[in-house]
């Protein structure tokens, strides 16, 4: 996936590049609105986080001339403000969703996803390994010629082992990625998704593999 | 209340002679309760009809009927002024002056028009005209005179004829006769020339229009002057043999008039009879002609009708009575 | 402001009032005084004529004196109501004619008859004297005549006078009293036809009256514009120094929360971690706790002053669980909705949209993964959204403190939260005249039912 990050602080930016990249993702990130046309002038993105206060406007007369332009790639806001304020507008303006700061990665990934499902005609990357393609924004899992549903955490945890195979994930990084830091959840939830992903990969070329004392990794068969 | 009988009594004083009841009689109803006492000038005899019809009507009530002369019905009440509900005089000045004084009550529920009512407490019920009655016998083969310069004429033509035989109301006596004096007067020299020509012929001077009648019926006297005519009418006995003659130059006219007495304990029994005077005795089919003629149905037009006013003050006031009187005393008294 | 005792219109309705029956009733005294005078003044001529055609009447002979009343004297005395006629003549001090005690010496000569009101034989009489010195010898002879009437005509036509003064006086009061309630509602209406716009107006609507108003009233209109445009820019100024304050502190703890994460991928030391977590933890919690105040403080505001419009209660509940469909995928949670058709009500969408996300994120937050928070909009009997879940359910003990502020579940000890939420779900409901309910499903699960 591909992802334009328009701002302006550019700590917020960094961090967030990090983090987007480490789950795979590539990201250009702009820190003025003008940088952020020349950015859509010459590369195509699968999706735009805007944030709404930049030095050179606001992101909200960006969105009006995006929407002008006929560019119908999805849009993002990732607002300071408080939620009942800038909703109305933004959403009438054509932002596709809307994110109040600080959020939750994991739910900056679901809103994304369901974006991306909501414009069904947008590229939609499948990951594949061997005889498994995973469709991330569909939550689709096929296997052969076999489809599953999956639900969010069993997606979510997939998508972890595919985009890096042979990597061992530690039980508690899984928890954290998967409940958002909870400290309620204990490493035994782990175990009910690996063992229900364990399952739906049966038959495939891909298995699951534990590793005692330091977690899980995805070997290609 | 007191010293309001004293003031009426002191202002009556030029009246106060002896005065005396001439006739005095008790009209009982069917079923009589309550007495009305009334004190009139008019006769008994004359008024006795009416009050038989009013009886009538209100058998509950009985009315003792006193006759006076108009003078003294004055000093009458004027000595006691709660002896008597109901007043009824001929003498209108003196009536008037009667409720000027205070002395009469105010009636409510008595319609009349204002000419023949004073403040709704002096009530005129009659027009009667001041007539000349002449005795036919003694005027047979002479012109009948029509007006007063016609009777002087007619008595200057033969006074040897009439010497004596004159008669006009002692107006020193009667109420009555003072007022058709002094409203003759008023009205006309004529007056004074027809007393001087009484005088000249020692006109013989009479209390009350009774006697005077008499006289004329029996033949003593050929010609009355002021006699009400409604009196010589009445009586049969000289109906043929007089002549009444209504004087066409002026016809001094006097209403009787009743007032009930602001001391009366009767009211409502006083005022239902003066409403009977005033508007039911002649309206009454059942009763026979009463010998008064009503209100109504003479011709004010042609009579000289003496208006309640104040102005019927004035001759009663002493210093003009006293000159009135100077004057008529020397006009007829030789 | 309210009810402070006094009305306008009702004090100009009395001013005005008051002044028509002041006008009225001295009307009355003035023509009644005047109308007495000319009465008096009429009645006091006749008997003036009277008592000198009396005077001219009189010869003194003899040193005595001769009075020949003219019958004119008193016959001019005639009038409509009769009334009764009194006189006295002295020579000196002596009566010598008429009534005794109407008017008493010493007498003194002069030009014109004297007036005098007093009671005579029961009744209030006029009585004009005229006292003059007639030549005589062997000296002058004191003539002095009194005429005296009662009033009872002129009582009459005073009466007349009055009672068509009253008449009069009562027909100008009234029609002045309805002048005054017309002029006193006229001359407000502008003022309530102001108030009435503006109390029409919606909370946010802050714009400056421009409807031509009186005159007098322009003061009023102008202060009110002024400060309004003062409101508007200071509340413009705080929206812009809270979004201000709101960027200022929610973009850095933004970047930390990022930090944060992308570290806490990288490291492994347990304490390490469990202090990154402590962090992201942290500020999750004050940011809800922010925004929860800011939702609150909004509901409050807007509760005193509702913007209410026509509005489907299904379509605002399908909206946020769009909204909120992401964020209960992640947490393998079925969000979903049903309703027997629209549920049109009178509402403000916006104070409704934020107790049900308040609801429906107290219920996400409480439930356990793979079950289901279900909302459920009603027409019948009364409109409402009943918010569901199949998680722990409110602490049985504390259902009624939930609502209160800043209360928390004890059970909830461990779930990020301000607890304001079913505060401001409490008072939206409340806001438009209804309730909200919280029990437990027998089923297990927390339900909470908006009714309107």
């Amino acid at each position: 996936m591909k992802y334009l990050l328009i701002e302006d602080n550019a700590e917020l930016a960094a961090a967030l590049c990090d983090r987007m990249r480490l789950d795979g993702h590539v990201i250009d990130h702009a820190a003025t609105l003008s940088e952020g046309a020349d950015f859509l002038h010459v590369g195509d993105y699968d999706l735009i986080l805007l944030d709404i206060m930049l030095p050179d406007g606001d992101g909200r007369g960006f969105l009006e001339r995006h929407r002008a332009r006929q560019d119908d790639t999805p849009v993002i806001v990732l607002t300071a403000r408080s939620e009942v304020s800038d909703r109305v507008g933004m959403l009438d303006l054509g932002a596709d969703d809307y994110l109040t700061k600080p959020f939750d990665h994991a739910e900056l990934q679901a809103r994304c996803r369901a974006v991306m499902r909501r414009r069904a005609g947008a590229a939609q990357t499948v990951i594949r390994r061997g005889t498994v393609a995973l469709n991330p924004v569909a939550s689709v899992l096929t296997v052969g010629s076999n489809e599953t549903t999956l639900r969010n955490r069993e997606l979510r945890l997939l998508e972890l082992f595919m985009n890096a195979p042979g990597q061992i994930f530690s039980k508690d990084k899984l928890v954290d990625r998967l409940f958002s830091y909870d400290d309620t959840v204990t490493e035994n939830a782990i175990e009910v998704y690996v063992g229900r992903l364990r399952k739906h990969l049966e038959g495939s070329s891909v298995t699951i593999s534990t590793h005692r004392g330091l977690g899980y990794r995805l070997d290609e068969g | 209340m007191r010293s309001l009988v004293l003031l009426v009594a002191m202002i009556w004083a030029p009246f106060v002679w002896a005065a005396d009841l001439e006739d005095r009689q008790m009209f009982e109803g069917a079923a009589a309760e309550t007495t009305l006492r009334v004190i009139s000038s008019t006769d008994t005899d004359i008024f006795a009809p009416i009050l038989e019809g009013f009886l009538a009507q209100r058998p509950d009530l009985r009315i003792d009927y006193a006759v006076a002369g108009s003078a003294d019905i004055v000093t009458l009440i004027a000595d006691c002024p709660d002896c008597y509900d109901i007043a009824i005089s001929s003498a209108m000045d003196l009536q008037l002056k009667l409720a000027n004084d205070g002395l009469a009550r105010r009636l409510s529920g008595l319609e009349q028009t204002a000419g023949t009512q004073w403040r709704q407490t002096l009530f005129g019920f009659t027009l009667e005209p001041a007539t000349i009655v002449l005795n036919r016998a003694a005027f047979a083969g002479r012109p009948v005179p029509e007006t007063r310069q016609q009777l002087i004429e007619a008595v200057r033509a033969d006074p040897a004829h009439f010497r004596g035989r004159l008669g006009t109301y002692d107006v020193r006596l009667s109420g009555l006769g003072y007022l058709f004096a002094t409203q003759d007067a008023r009205t006309s020299e004529t007056y004074w020339r027809l007393m001087e020509v009484f005088g000249s012929l020692d006109a013989r001077l009479y209390c009350c229009s009774g006697d005077m009648i008499d006289d004329l019926a029996k033949g003593d006297l050929f010609v009355a002057y002021n006699v009400l005519g409604s009196y010589a009418s009445t009586r049969p006995e000289t109906r043929d043999k007089v002549a009444i003659i209504t004087p066409s130059d002026f016809a001094t006219t006097m209403m009787r008039t009743a007032l009930v007495l602001d001391a009366t304990g009767e009211e409502a029994a006083a005022t239902d009879l003066v409403a009977y005077l005033t508007q039911g005795a002649w309206a009454d089919a059942a009763q026979p002609e009463y010998p008064l003629p009503s209100i109504g149905v003479s011709d004010p037009a042609r009579l000289n009708v003496v208006s309640l006013e104040p102005g019927l003050l004035v001759y009663l006031d002493r210093l003009k009575r006293q000159i009135f009187l100077e004057a008529w005393t020397s006009a007829l008294v030789r | 402001m309210r009810g402070s005792g006094w009305s306008l219109r009702r004090r100009l309705t009395l001013t005005l009032i008051g002044g028509a029956a002041v006008l009225a009733i001295l009307f009355y005294l003035v023509v009644r005084t005047y109308a007495q005078g000319i009465a008096q003044q009429s009645q006091d001529r006749i008997l003036e004529a009277s008592v000198t055609s009396l005077m001219d009447a009189a010869v003194v002979r003899g040193g005595q004196i001769e009075l020949d009343l003219p019958y004119a004297a008193f016959s001019m005395l005639d009038t409509a109501a009769d009334d009764r006629v009194f006189y006295a003549i002295h020579q000196g001090d002596v009566l010598l004619s008429g009534y005794e005690g109407l008017s008493s010496g010493p007498f003194a000569p002069m030009g014109e008859p004297r007036f005098a009101t007093r009671g005579f034989a029961g009744g209030d009489v006029r009585v004009a004297t005229l006292t003059h010195s007639l030549p005589a010898s062997p000296r002058p002879v004191l003539l002095t005549v009194s005429v005296a009437q009662t009033r009872d005509s002129l009582s009459g036509t005073l009466l007349t006078i009055s009672i068509n003064a009253a008449v009069f006086g009562a027909v100008f009061f009234l029609l002045a009293a309805g002048m005054a309630l017309w002029t006193s509602a006229s001359t407000l209406r502008p003022l309530g036809q102001i108030a009435a716009s503006v109390a029409r107006r919606g909370p946010s609507d802050l714009r400056p009256v421009t409807r031509s108003v009186p005159t007098e009233l322009s003061p009023l209109v102008t202060s009110f514009n002024a400060l309004m445009t003062r409101l508007s820019h200071s509340l413009t100024q705080s929206e812009t120094f809270i979004a201000e304050a709101a960027h200022r502190v929610r973009t850095p703890l933004a970047t930390v929360r990022s930090h944060a994460e992308v570290t806490l991928m990288r490291v492994d030391k347990d304490e390490n971690r469990q202090a990154l977590r402590s962090m992201i933890r942290a500020i999750d919690e004050s940011s809800r706790a922010a925004g929860q105040l800011l939702d609150h403080a909004m509901v409050t505001f807007r509760g005193d002053q509702l913007d209410k419009q026509d509005v489907d209660l299904v379509s605002i509940c399908s909206d946020i669980v769009d909204r909120l469909t992401p964020v209960a995928e992640m947490m393998d949670l079925d969000l979903t909705i049903s309703s027997d058709g629209p549920v049109p009500v009178q509402a403000d969408p916006i104070l409704v949209q934020n107790a049900v996300r308040n609801l429906v994120d107290n219920a996400l937050k409480y439930s356990s993964a793979e079950s289901v928070v279900h909302i459920h909009v009603s027409a019948q009997p009364g409109p409402s959204i009943t918010v569901t879940d199949q998680g722990i359910g409110f602490p049985k003990d504390q259902i009624e403190l939930l609502s209160q502020r800043f209360q928390r579940g004890d059970n909830a000890r461990d779930t990020v939260g301000s607890g304001l939420g079913l505060t401001i779900a409490k008072d939206v409901a409340e806001a438009h005249g209804g309730r909200l309910e919280l029990k437990n499903l027998e089923a297990g699960g927390a339900c909470a039912v908006l009714y309107f």
